[in-house]
């Protein structure tokens, strides 16, 4: 046995060094197969000033809900050798502002029997986050397969509408919106799986 | 599959006052428990395409053709899963000061320490199938932060592995044996006391190369399979 899971220590400021390189946001590559997307927010703290030094993770399965890892096994939703489904993003350091180029997710099974609702998981780190922040980012014009979401389904109502992207103004693709707030009553849900 | 659950007791807490910044970055709300589902259990690190081998060498992958100044440090050890298991074949990327003390970023305006043109502070590696990984590098210096009046950090490397799943994403730091500012740095401390230990490499002897390099043994447990690896395949917990 070992001696129990190594413990976390925050990101720190210079992450950039390694992590985050130029055109890391950019999740789908000229011929991977569905709609493309732009997602993008802001990350706040507790006084609502944009946190310039964040760290953003992005991982989310392909247009037909197949996810590139040797787990997803599923022969009815194909692999896209074109989507690797992974992206990184360094916040600017000016507005605290993310953005990934991606495409639209396809709907994935929950261990339930049912299908969760399109959506994609966010990773976020910082200097002065010590662990690491899961949420996911849901789409508005999805209420639909929202409304059935297992996932959603155990978010406080009130809560909820903070893990909706909704659908702005954008250049050229479609463009997501979704801030992510630390603290307070609109605080972003967080997820521990 | 299952992964055993985060660990939150063997973690720091969000919000350790002593560390300034996390008083306003740290969530109100614990978070909500949902069902590890596909879009849990799969995650970047199995498909990560292999860097370059010369990336384990930090003394040298500056690719100046001369070598980083500091002591010559071997980093080495094994990515296990609570079960002990190797994690074979996992991504890890790392990022340190130079020898000074001073890193390589355009943010580091205000310590007047020097750099070092053979040296970039950063490097990757894979695990092998034994779930072992070897660093080359430089032990860096202690740093100063605004923390704090007189604020330093103990030497550290910055660790960063994605593992087999989404949820086993591990971002750490690894320190020195025997660092008299262990006591009075609180991104240290916020770990709790039973747990900190994980965080210190061992002098290793064995390691350690005649008239090249002296050796440290880091082990790092992510989450994962608590007894035997449970057969893959299916995702229901």
């Amino acid at each position: 046995m070992s001696d129990g899971q190594t413990p976390s220590q925050t990101v720190g400021p210079y992450f950039t060094m390694r992590l985050a390189g130029e055109g890391s946001n950019v999740v789908a590559t000229p011929e991977a197969d569905g709609q493309r997307i732009r997602i993008e927010g802001i990350v706040y703290d507790g006084d609502r000033k944009p946190i310039e030094d964040a760290f953003v993770e992005l991982w989310q399965a392909n247009a037909a809900g197949h996810y590139a890892h040797p787990l997803d096994t599923r022969d009815d939703a194909p692999h896209d050798d074109a989507f690797s489904g992974f992206g990184r993003c360094a916040t600017d350091f000016q507005t605290g502002a993310y953005s990934f180029l991606t495409v639209k997710p396809g709907p994935v099974p929950h261990p339930d029997g049912s299908w969760q609702a399109p959506h994609v998981s966010l990773i976020i780190q910082a200097r002065g986050m010590l662990n690491a922040s899961y949420t996911r980012v849901y789409f508005s014009d999805r209420d639909d397969a929202n409304a059935d979401d297992t996932v959603l389904a155990a978010v406080p109502d009130d809560r909820r509408p903070t893990l909706v992207a909704a659908l702005v103004e954008g250049d050229g693709v479609p463009t997501y919106r979704f801030d992510i707030r630390f603290q307070g009553a609109d605080e972003t849900v967080f997820f521990d799986a | 599959m299952s992964i055993s659950p985060r660990a939150f007791d063997d973690h720091p807490p969000f919000r350790f006052a002593d560390y300034k910044s996390t008083v306003k970055r740290s969530p109100d709300f614990a978070p909500i428990r949902i069902a590890q589902t596909l879009s849990e259990t799969t995650g970047p690190g199995p498909s990560w395409s292999a860097g370059a081998p010369e990336d384990a060498d930090l003394t040298t992958n500056a690719g100046t053709g001369g070598e980083a100044i500091g002591q010559r440090s071997i980093i080495t050890g094994r990515v296990l899963d609570e079960g002990g298991n190797p994690v074979p074949n996992t991504l890890i990327e790392i990022w340190q000061a130079n020898a000074c003390g001073r890193y390589l970023h355009w943010r580091e305006t205000a310590f007047p320490a020097p750099l070092d043109p053979n040296f970039t502070g950063v490097g990757q590696c894979r695990t092998n199938g034994a779930g072992e990984y070897r660093f080359l590098t430089i032990k860096p210096g202690p740093y100063p932060w605004g923390n704090h009046p007189n604020a330093w950090r103990p030497a550290h490397i910055h660790f960063s592995l994605m593992g087999p799943s989404l949820i086993t994403r591990l971002v750490t730091q690894m320190y020195f044996p025997d660092d008299p500012l262990f006591a009075l740095d609180p991104i240290f401390q916020s770990v709790p006391s039973h747990a900190r230990h994980r965080l210190v490499a061992s002098y290793d002897h064995a390691v350690t190369e005649e008239n090249w390099a002296l050796g440290y043994r880091w082990d790092i447990v992510l989450r994962g399979a608590r007894a035997t690896p449970a057969s893959s395949g299916a995702d229901h917990e």
